[in-house]
């Protein structure tokens, strides 16, 4: 092993316990700690392409795969690295390609092929920020690409978004899990800083039980040949084969859905946020709670399957609900249509590679809080004079003039408001 | 608890080393612990920095308005971090360097170091980043300096064995000049 | 009426002997390739060598993008479709995870020397032990015959209705002489369908492609000029003597390269000159094919 995974002497006595704790823990770079968990879970080959922030992942690689016997090859684009990929793959391979956001971009073909072809694959993306060339800094911008059908078809692939180097690392394990149990590409998505940054993480490594699978190429012998494609010229095959690929999705968003709460119990306002947005609502939450708001935090672990139904679950009970991303917004449109107007959604996102700061997110839920306070207070008062209509008018009309209040929260959630200073959207 | 520092200066002068060393030293105290180096073009630009954020619970935004300590090992970092420290913080400055401007705050404390000097006297004028750490632990004490030595003993035996010596020495160095608070 | 399954053995005299038969491993169906198509010549040849040489079993096939995108219905082994292009690289992933396998691309001149320049160029650098077929029919056949980097110059297609006219749309590229520069390069050739005789050539250089990766040498690759009388508005005669003429010329057949052999066996014919009215020279020497 290298230098970085040591774990040495010194430092102030401690009981046994916080002994085994501190000696299991050792600091290690987001890139380089994720690489390692691949190998440990049994990766059989690597192919990447360098780009920043991700390089010291590809590197990690270079360096251990050929320790081990095993393949890492650097090819000549992300096109290359893709679709070799898909080649080991094909054969029953536990492949691993990382790149980060225009290297993702170049990727969205052989993704669809994959989705479509039904070829296990886990892919790492190392978001920065785009449009275009962009920049390097960290961001949440492929939200939409990695979610919402990267390539072109009718097909998703599950996300998985951890927040911290050691989360990271697990749910690499799990993708590869994910990706033979479903028969399907899987993201890993998180941003520069996750990347680039060092925290202690456990060496607590997994390596997933391997499947005999009755697909993969290995060479005809004794069987008849097998064939990994996804096109069908037949529109009724075509279309059986996409019926097929719903079903597993909807296996999918039905058994693999995850999500983390914080601070939940009684929040009044909700955060909603992933991977390193949601270390800055954390800290935003604590801040929050000083100044008398009741925050709490909802993180979705898969963006997709996104925790609709759990987010729901939680809007039914919050005065009001604020998205906090490293894009202009696009989470956030996934939880207005979990939430469905049941209370008011706010956003506060920055771009180009900046983050929020935890000030910054606390002053986007005080004017959220004021402005939910005073419909409330305004509804409050409304109430009172229904109410005291009501004593001198028949039952149905108070029934009726319920019926055309404006649902709580929509004037709200539309307002349009400027960001920077935390507004909602 | 949950305290943060940024090291900045120019590429070369062990910033992102230092911050490791930190980082590692609270691993052994048992904190939590989070370093983030300033990544990219920037580095290349001549000027490099990391943050380290130190909690005795989980860390949650690794992004920080306000410093508690920052180290300023240049002109430029002065100008950048200066301003980032939290009033009552700490500012260390590199005066080999710096000679005559200052953060002109007083809210903060300042403290000067010629840490080329220092690091010399300490077994290697090149660590100068080890003097400043050796003066951060000093005065703040967010790490044990048992914890400090143990860290650059082993990231120094794997790399550079030959440098130990050096670097205990300059860390003792700095640490002595941050308890007696050495002016330039 | 039983035939003898082995001509190699003597046959009691009177008896049928059995001349040709078709390899198991070419499935037994119509293809849909156009009438006078050529692909169906070449998986022919591409069955019997690998019948030959006993590969079958352990072979792990990559279909392209293009015509013969349905390749996998018509050879029985293992098959995985490979984005536009993008073969090589899928083959490449094949390889190194699979070494024991007998690793084999099938694509057409814009799937390989257009949209796949980068794939197959790297794959070469690298000297991937791959086999590559690559069918040069100088035409985008299965989207309605437009304008491939093959595409002779003057040549009219759905999208150069006018012909191709090297100012606007350059020139056609030699690729396996490009190819056949690169050291990972073990064995580079170019054969053709035309005919019979040249058919023959063309299997030997197959066999001899395939020979080089069970070897344990790198890249190797044989191009096969084909025709595509749909494309070229041809009759399916017509396109065969369009291919030995222009297209030949053009396209000069032998062998470029076996490094296998230490030796440069054909040396890349001169470039025409574009400007120049295409002239009627003598064909390029095809002699050069050694005998398998």
């Amino acid at each position: 092993m290298t230098d970085t995974l040591e774990v040495g002497g010194g430092g102030r006595p401690k009981s046994s316990e916080e002994e085994a704790k501190r000696r299991a823990r050792v600091l290690m770079k987001g890139n380089d700690a994720v690489a390692e968990a691949a190998i440990q879970a049994g990766c059989d080959a690597y192919f990447g392409y360098p780009i920043t922030p991700q390089a010291e992942l590809l590197e990690w690689m270079a360096r251990r795969m050929p320790e081990l016997g095993r393949v890492f090859v650097q090819a000549e684009s992300e096109l290359g690295a893709i679709n070799m990929a898909l080649g080991a793959a094909a054969t029953g391979a536990r492949v691993l390609v990382s790149s980060s956001s225009p290297g993702i971009s170049l990727m969205a073909e052989a993704m669809s092929y994959m989705a479509g072809s039904g070829t296990p694959m886990v892919l790492i993306n190392v978001m920065r920020a785009g449009p275009g060339l962009g920049g390097i800094g960290p961001s949440q911008s492929d939200y939409f690409q990695a979610t919402k059908g990267h390539g072109h078809g009718d097909y998703r692939v599950p996300v998985l978004a951890p927040a911290s180097i050691g989360e990271a690392m697990d749910l690499t394990v799990d993708a590869f899990e994910l990706a033979e149990r479903y028969r399907t590409p899987v993201m890993v998505v998180f941003d520069g800083i996750l990347g680039q940054a060092m925290e202690p993480v456990e060496l607590r490594f997994r390596n997933p039980a391997r499947r005999t699978f009755d697909w993969a190429l290995t060479g005809a012998a004794g069987r008849p040949a097998r064939v990994i494609k996804s096109i069908d010229l037949v529109p009724e095959v075509l279309e059986k084969r996409n019926i097929a690929l719903q079903r597993k999705y909807a296996e999918i968003s039905r058994h693999e859905v995850r999500w983390a709460t914080e601070s939940m119990e009684d929040a009044e306002y909700v955060l909603v946020a992933y991977g390193t947005a949601a270390r800055v609502a954390r800290s935003a939450i604590e801040k929050a709670r000083a100044k008398g708001i009741k925050a709490g935090l909802f993180r979705p672990i898969t963006l997709w399957p996104f925790p609709s139904r759990e987010l729901a679950r939680v809007a039914r009970h919050a005065h009001a609900i604020l998205t906090v991303e490293l894009s202009s917004g696009q989470m956030v449109e996934d939880v207005r249509l979990a939430v469905e107007g049941r209370c008011p959604v706010g956003f506060h996102g920055r771009m180009g590679g900046l983050v929020p700061t935890p000030d910054e997110v606390v002053g986007a839920l005080k004017a959220l809080h004021g402005k939910v306070e005073r419909t409330r207070e305004h509804e409050r008062e409304e109430q009172r004079k229904r109410q005291h209509a009501s004593a001198a008018a028949p039952a149905e009309r108070t029934h009726r003039a319920e019926a055309d209040a404006p649902a709580r929260g929509h004037a709200l959630a539309n307002a349009p408001a400027g960001r920077r200073d935390g507004g909602e959207r | 608890m949950e305290r943060s520092v940024v090291f900045s200066g120019f590429g070369g002068q062990g910033l992102l080393f230092t911050g490791q060393v930190i980082a590692r030293a609270a691993i052994k105290d048992g904190l939590e612990v989070f370093w983030i180096p300033s990544y990219g073009p920037e580095m290349r630009g001549g000027t490099a920095s990391c943050t380290v954020i130190v909690a005795d619970h989980p860390i949650g935004s690794p992004v920080v308005d306000q410093f508690d300590a920052a180290v300023a090992m240049n002109l430029p970092s002065l100008r950048k971090f200066g301003p980032c420290v939290a009033p009552g913080g700490l500012l260390i400055v590199n005066s080999s360097l710096v000679i005559s401007q200052t953060s002109a705050r007083g809210d903060i404390v300042e403290l000067r170091l010629p840490c080329t000097e220092l690091a010399a006297k300490g077994g290697d004028d090149k660590l100068v980043s080890i003097v400043a750490l050796g003066a951060l632990v000093a005065r703040l004490g967010w790490v044990t300096p048992e914890s400090v030595r143990a860290a650059l003993r082993e990231i120094s035996a794997k790399k550079r064995p030959e440098i130990i010596d050096a670097d205990l020495g300059v860390f003792a160095a700095g640490f002595d000049a941050g308890r007696v608070g050495v002016a330039a | 009426m039983t035939l003898n399954p082995n001509p190699e053995l003597p046959a009691r005299p009177g008896a049928p002997r059995l001349i040709y038969r078709k390899p198991d491993v070419l499935a037994d169906r119509s293809t849909h390739y156009c009438p006078g198509c050529g692909h169906g010549i070449v998986h022919r040849l591409l069955a019997e060598v690998m019948t030959e040489l006993d590969l079958p079993a352990h072979t792990i096939a990559v279909a392209p993008v293009g015509c013969a995108v349905f390749a996998y219905d018509y050879l029985n082994v293992d098959f995985v479709e490979a984005p536009h292009g993008r073969a090589p690289a899928v083959a490449t992933g094949i390889r190194r995870v699979r070494p024991e396998a007998f690793v084999l691309t099938y694509q057409g001149d814009g799937d390989l020397a257009a949209i796949g320049t980068a794939e197959i160029v790297h794959a070469a650098a690298r000297g991937e032990r791959i086999t590559a077929i690559f069918v040069n029919n100088g035409i985008y056949g299965m989207t309605g015959g437009q304008m491939a980097p093959t595409t002779l110059l003057g040549q009219r297609t759905t999208s150069s209705p006018t012909g191709r006219d090297p100012l606007l749309m350059g020139y056609p590229i030699r690729i396996t002489e490009m190819l056949a520069q690169l050291p990972g390069v073990t064995y580079a050739a170019r054969g053709s369908i035309a005919d019979a005789s040249q058919i023959g050539k063309l299997k030997a250089m197959i066999r001899r492609a395939c020979m080089v990766q069970i070897e344990g040498g790198g890249f190797s690759l044989v191009e096969a000029l084909s025709n595509c009388p749909v494309g070229w508005g041809m009759t399916p005669q017509e396109s065969i003597e369009h291919l030995k003429g222009p297209v030949v010329e053009a396209y000069p057949l032998g062998v470029i390269v076996d490094r296998a052999l230490a030796a440069v066996v054909t040396e890349p014919g001169p470039v025409p000159d574009p400007r120049a009215v295409p002239a009627d020279g003598p064909a390029p020497d095809a002699t050069a094919v050694p005998e398998a």
